[in-house]
């Protein structure tokens, strides 16, 4: 009889492990593996590029950090270019993808995305509006700034009006507000066309390459900023996890389970809004990750959010450091939008889970 | 179940209605509505499409609110109960269910024990009993998106189960089911009322809304008869279905016997009384 409390514990999981379903082991495995794959992607990410770096010395530059001095050339590459931005790709990545999970959940919809409730188009219209009007303002950081605080603003008052519009004295439907956040998208898009019919050259320029998405903004403060809200977004949501199970039984069985559903309802659009919109802000649109990776979780562990929402967080982070450093290398020096990347794999990734949905039980 | 044996086990009814009227989208649904429920009853509710059957459920369930009338689950006023334990004391099942992602049957039925804290051992067990008495134990594994509607059903009911299951007495419990058998097989049906009447006998109050009358008639105490939101007859099934009340209320001519071996009525429908 082992005494020690630790082994006892270890035991006692062990032989909880061994007590689960088949497919709750899977999810554990898979949650293990993500978290397994995740350093060397971020260590790929930091030695490719324009210029190839090797593994080692790679590592030697992360150590500049906390001893010695960065004086190289490598050293600023890797430090001041590429760890901002292999740490956004895998941040932003994280929250676009459980969010995604979440708004998959909340609607009931397997094909649901984030974007479904306004908020892209918003924030695309909040930035475009900004890059018009901004005139003199947008030089330098100060305009990347603005910008990312238009997009933010945008995606939250977008969402603002599709709930406002969902929801009456009986409370709020989701599928009114899929039905809202149509209007409101194609509202935003035409606006935001009427903007770029008035915009010169220069302002046609930078909203169509803000709009294709990118991470060469990267930056440390930009970083900051990400993690500030997406580290809140990550400890949060998990904790919806029951409630969004329950949800997908549908809002009465859910509330029969004793889940405050209309309080449940606000809290995930508030935190997909404010996820998602801060995603805009930092690297513009980014297709398909909110979109493909909790299916492809879901097809792996299972719907149950208890592992689809960490394993997502997980997978977004790889897929969307892997696409950024695809971006970075295919036509090397210069860099292709990760947007397109995340659009070209996704996109037929997406037809084929389509085409076999029938496979994994989905009826859509 | 004898009136003294029901009244025997715990002072007071389960369930009361009290004149309970519901108009949820402005017209009268319901009227009127009054019934006593003891611990360890069945009361099956009957009557034609469009009734208020569903919708008799739904105010008990609290999915309605009374427009008039009180209900009272347990002693106490259904807008008195908090929203972590009233899941713990009623368990409803409706009559359709929108469930479309792949979960596993284990999964949806251990979804029931979501508002009990009893830790995974014992909702493991839980789930495992519920599923042997709706005979889902060899479905477990399966993907409900992927079951046939009567395996859908039934995966529901031990979800159901699984959520009003407790180790001592079920006394003060209500479960509420809407059609548990439409889609299921003669044997399946049977099996279903006898795992209800399993739960009653450990003094669950039960309802069922049902279309069957020859299926509700041997398995419950009393019936409860609507009609375009009106109750129309209460009391046991032996007192409740006459030729006259199925001639007025679901428009039909109807031979009714005495079951040989079990003694309740059994119906043998006719032709279709022309309006």
């Amino acid at each position: 009889m082992p005494s020690h409390p630790a082994s006892r514990r270890a035991r006692a999981w062990i032989i909880n492990y061994s007590a689960r379903s088949q497919r709750e082991r899977r999810a554990i495995t898979l949650l293990v593996i993500l978290c397994l794959a995740l350093p060397p992607t971020l260590l790929a990410g930091l030695a490719s590029g324009a210029v190839g770096i090797p593994l080692g010395r790679v590592l030697q530059a992360l150590a500049t950090v906390f001893v010695g001095s960065a004086d190289s050339q490598i050293d600023l590459i890797v430090n001041e270019l590429r760890l901002p931005r292999v740490l956004l790709a895998a941040v932003m990545g994280a929250t676009l993808a459980m969010t995604g999970a979440a708004t998959q959940g909340l609607f009931r919809n397997p094909l649901a995305d984030p974007s479904l409730i306004g908020v892209t188009a918003g924030a695309s219209l909040g930035a475009a509006l900004i890059i018009v009007t901004g005139g003199t303002l947008l030089t330098g950081y100060t305009g990347l700034t603005l910008v990312s605080a238009g997009a933010f603003a945008g995606g939250v008052v977008a969402v603002l009006f599709v709930y406002r519009l969902a929801t009456s004295a009986n409370g709020t439907s989701v599928a009114t507000m899929l039905l809202a956040g149509i209007a409101i998208t194609a509202l935003a898009g035409a606006l935001g066309s009427l903007l770029e019919f008035f915009a010169d050259n220069e302002m046609l320029r930078r909203i169509s390459l803000w709009k294709m998405g990118g991470l060469d903004g990267a930056s440390y403060p930009r970083l900051l900023i990400a993690l500030s809200v997406s580290a809140p977004l990550w400890l949060a949501l998990p904790r919806y996890a029951n409630a969004l199970n329950a949800l997908l039984l549908g809002e009465s069985e859910a509330r029969h389970l004793g889940i405050p559903v209309a309080r449940v309802k606000v809290a995930l659009i508030s935190w997909v809004a404010i996820g998602v919109g801060t995603s805009v802000a930092m690297v513009g649109t980014i297709a398909f990750v909110g979109l493909i990776v909790p299916h492809m979780v879901r097809m792996l562990a299972g719907p149950d959010h208890r592992y689809l929402l960490p394993c997502s967080a997980l997978a977004g982070a790889l897929l969307l450091v892997s696409a950024d450093l695809f971006a970075r290398v295919l036509v090397a020096p210069t860099e292709l939008p990760v947007g397109i990347i995340t659009a070209v794999i996704g996109v037929p990734f997406f037809i084929s889970l389509l085409r076999n949905r029938h496979h994994y039980g989905m009826q859509t | 179940m004898s009136p003294e044996h029901a009244t025997a086990g715990r002072a007071g009814s389960t369930l009361r209605l009290e004149n309970a009227t519901a108009s949820p989208w402005g017209p009268r649904v319901l009227d009127s509505i009054s019934l006593d429920l003891a611990p360890g009853q069945v009361l099956a509710v009957a009557g034609p499409n469009g009734a208020g059957k569903s919708s008799l459920l739904q105010l008990i369930a609290g999915d309605i609110p009374p427009t008039a009338g009180t209900v009272e689950l347990d002693h106490k006023p259904l807008s008195d109960w908090n929203s972590h334990e009233l899941p713990r004391a009623l368990a409803y099942l409706p009559q359709m269910s929108l469930l479309n992602f792949p979960y596993t049957v284990e999964e949806v039925v251990l979804l029931g024990r979501i508002p009990h804290a009893t830790g995974s051992a014992v909702d493991a067990g839980i789930a495992m009993d519920a599923m042997r008495l709706t005979d889902t134990l060899t479905l477990r594994d399966r993907l409900y998106t992927q079951l046939s509607g009567g395996e859908k059903q039934r995966t529901q009911l031990a979800r159901i189960f699984s959520q009003i299951a407790a180790e001592d007495s079920l006394a003060g419990k209500l479960l509420l089911l809407d059609e548990p058998t439409s889609a299921l097989d003669l044997a399946h049906q049977q099996q279903i009322l006898e795992a209800v009447q399993g739960f009653a006998d450990r003094g669950c109050a039960v309802i069922l809304a049902i279309h069957d009358l020859n299926l509700a008639a041997r398995a419950v105490d009393r019936m409860l008869i609507l009609d375009a939101g009106r109750q129309t007859a209460l009391g046991t099934p032996g007192e409740v279905l006459t030729p006259a009340l199925l001639r007025n209320v679901f428009h039909i001519e109807v031979e009714i016997a005495t079951h040989p071996l079990g003694g309740f009525p059994v119906i043998t429908p006719g032709y279709r009384v022309r309006r």
